[in-house]
């Protein structure tokens, strides 16, 4: 209430003696152009971060493809950055990080769905207020943290049931990092699920539909757009994902797709070179830029996906 | 359904009709309640777990004051404490101006023109960009470009731009629950747009716009993949000259200029370790992050509650 006074103050002020009048104007006139100025240099600021990360991918991965052709890049099968034969096939790297990056969607789709379909449709106000809170605590949880819970504790559990697990292996990193995009799809599919109108399920309700069939008939495919962005956004967070993998699927580029071996990912190949100190310049150097504008293109892809559906269902309603 | 159209369906067939939509209802909800149970029991687990491997170096009050060490009994996290205090007070100042900044210009003087637009679909991109993308760039850019290199000042700043997103977010969030009465109000008193913004919408959105700097902040602490990337070394066995000090000038920017480590890469350093001893290390570390960014989070939680119970 403080600030209302000394607005009317400053306001009578200028009304009381209006000499001071023009002065005090032109003075808040500059004040507000100013201010205006420094709040636009902070919007384009975050244009600057944009800009920033594609020229240094681009120009980093430049001098890597003078001495890599993009085929081979592209075909090769082996990934061996500091033998002295060094071969660069990404796709080694881009089938670990799929493979992972499937097995955690394998677990979140389903157990998204249910959750969000019990969220929307049959929780009550009640409970939901209480659930959405601590789904964004599961979120919070550090990614290193995970990491330590897949190679310590769900992969030694695995393998009571699967003894020829190896003790790195992408099955681990896969279900943790399913259980780490579980909140956000969750919660994304419940959004879209709570934006279908209310009139649409009262209908089936008067066809004498249950609960279970207006989820399933009418409230499901009418929010698809929605939650299958929820998915591909997960999709994009499982494929950028860097400590679970770093930590529980080993540093082995191997091209397959057996989620029982260990296996680099994109991420965790940044991450490993990242931790041997590599001569600025050197093509191993460079080869980090290359993984890593393969890893932008994928998750840009889908995240555009992702945003377009869901614009999709925005406004549908 | 066998019944003709225009007869209603004998008695016992409706009646056995209501059975299967019963029976499906409570199926239907015991699976969303069963996840649910499975979602918190991991929550749980991931923290008992960790609890009960560091238990022993978590009530040894020498492991938060040793530096690290070869000999996993006599290893601490005090340099990492003390470097991610340090880094999260650059992050704090680069972003939380900028970020609330954005968010103002965004939601109370963009006018709908492309440029907007792109900002706009700029920032919502921005927020999808896995953080190790933003490591690159800060090892790209921040690190040999401009020369900063591998220091407190780097992570910092990476780490600022990281969590951007989430503050422009929140602060648009927290400015677009401002009723228009209050603008109207200031308006009427003849406040001009940046008195309005300044003066009353600001303050009233601050409890959302916390909320949002809270909820970034336990992001940047909690994140290694970006610090990692400009290369943060592991083994820090001193700590960064301290930012006061006893002759004039009082303040000492030597340390943003200082090599340092973090608490996620120590703990990534200890797991990677074949020796069990120094996962117990591990398990330590990883019990004191879940407490600052769970704790943070919950806060950031408390007052959002406690903000939607006032509007009430």
């Amino acid at each position: 209430m403080t600030n209302a006074a000394s607005v009317v103050i400053e306001v009578q002020h200028n009304r009381s003696f209006g000499g001071a009048s023009e002065k005090f104007l032109r003075r808040r006139a500059m004040q507000a152009a100013i201010a205006r100025c420094i709040l636009f240099a902070a919007a384009a600021a975050s244009v600057l971060v944009t800009v920033g990360i594609v020229y240094v991918l681009v120009t980093e991965s430049a001098s890597f493809f003078s001495h890599v052709s993009i085929r081979d890049f592209l075909t090769d099968t082996q990934w061996t950055p500091v033998f002295e034969n060094a071969r660069f096939g990404v796709m080694t790297l881009v089938s670990a990080t799929l493979t992972v990056a499937g097995i955690a969607l394998a677990f979140a789709v389903p157990a998204g769905m249910a959750l969000a379909i019990y969220l929307s449709e049959y929780a009550r106000p009640g409970i939901r207020e209480t659930v959405k809170p601590f789904l964004e605590l599961l979120e919070g949880v550090p990614t290193v943290v995970y990491g330590f819970f897949a190679v310590l504790f769900v992969t030694p559990l695995l393998q009571i049931f699967l003894p020829e697990l190896s003790g790195f292996n992408l099955l681990a990193p896969g279900l943790v990092m399913g259980i780490m995009i579980l909140p956000y799809t969750a919660s994304v599919s419940e959004d879209a699920m709570r934006a279908v109108p209310m009139g649409l399920r009262e209908a089936g309700y008067a066809l004498g539909y249950s609960r279970f069939r207006v989820a399933a008939q009418v409230v499901i495919p009418a929010a698809l757009s929605g939650i299958t962005a929820a998915f591909i956004l997960g999709m994009s967070r499982a494929v950028g994902e860097t400590m679970v993998v770093a930590v529980a699927a080993g540093q082995n580029p191997n091209f397959g797709f057996d989620p029982m071996e260990g296996a680099a990912t994109i991420t965790a190949y940044i991450v490993q070179m990242a931790m041997g100190d590599l001569p600025h310049g050197s093509i191993a150097y460079q080869s980090v830029f290359g993984a890593g504008i393969v890893l932008f293109v994928i998750t840009l892809i889908f995240n555009v996906l992702g945003f377009y559906m869901r614009r999709r269902f925005r406004e549908v309603y | 359904m066998a019944s003709s159209p225009g007869k209603q369906p004998a008695q016992p067939e409706l009646e056995s009709i209501v059975r299967g939509n019963r029976r499906s209802d409570l199926v239907m909800a015991g699976i969303g309640m069963i996840v649910l149970l499975v979602a918190m029991a991991l929550l749980a687990a991931v923290f008992i777990d960790l609890a009960v491997k560091g238990w022993p170096r978590l009530i040894n009050p020498d492991f938060y004051i040793n530096f690290p060490s070869r000999h996993p009994e006599q290893a601490g996290i005090l340099s990492a404490a003390v470097g991610t205090t340090l880094v999260m007070l650059v992050t704090a100042l680069v972003a939380i101006p900028l970020g609330v900044a954005a968010g103002v210009y965004l939601e109370e003087y963009a006018a709908r023109s492309w440029i907007t637009d792109v900002i706009e679909i700029n920032v919502s991109n921005l927020a999808g960009v896995p953080s190790i993308i933003y490591g690159l760039l800060a090892l790209g850019l921040f690190v040999h470009a401009f020369g900063l290199g591998e220091t407190i000042l780097t992570a910092g700043l990476v780490l600022a731009l990281l969590i951007l997103p989430v503050i422009i977010v929140a602060t648009r969030e927290a400015i677009r629950s401002i009723p228009l009465e209050l603008r109207e109000a200031a308006y009427g008193l003849g406040a001009d747009k940046w008195q309005t913004v300044r003066l009353y919408v600001l303050p009233a959105a601050r409890p959302g716009i916390l909320t949002g700097a809270i909820v970034g902040l336990a992001r940047a602490i909690g994140e290694a993949a970006p610090v990692i990337t400009i290369g943060a070394l592991t083994f820090i066995a001193f700590l960064p000259p301290p930012p006061v000090q006893a002759q004039p000038p009082f303040i000492n920017f030597e340390w943003l200029s200082s090599p340092f480590t973090v608490m996620p890469i120590q703990l990534f350093n200890w797991v990677s370790r074949p020796q069990a001893e120094f996962h117990i290390n591990a398990a330590a570390t990883g019990v004191v992050l879940m407490v600052m960014t769970l704790g943070m989070n919950g806060l950031a939680i408390y007052i959002r509650y406690r903000l939607r119970r006032d509007a009430r």
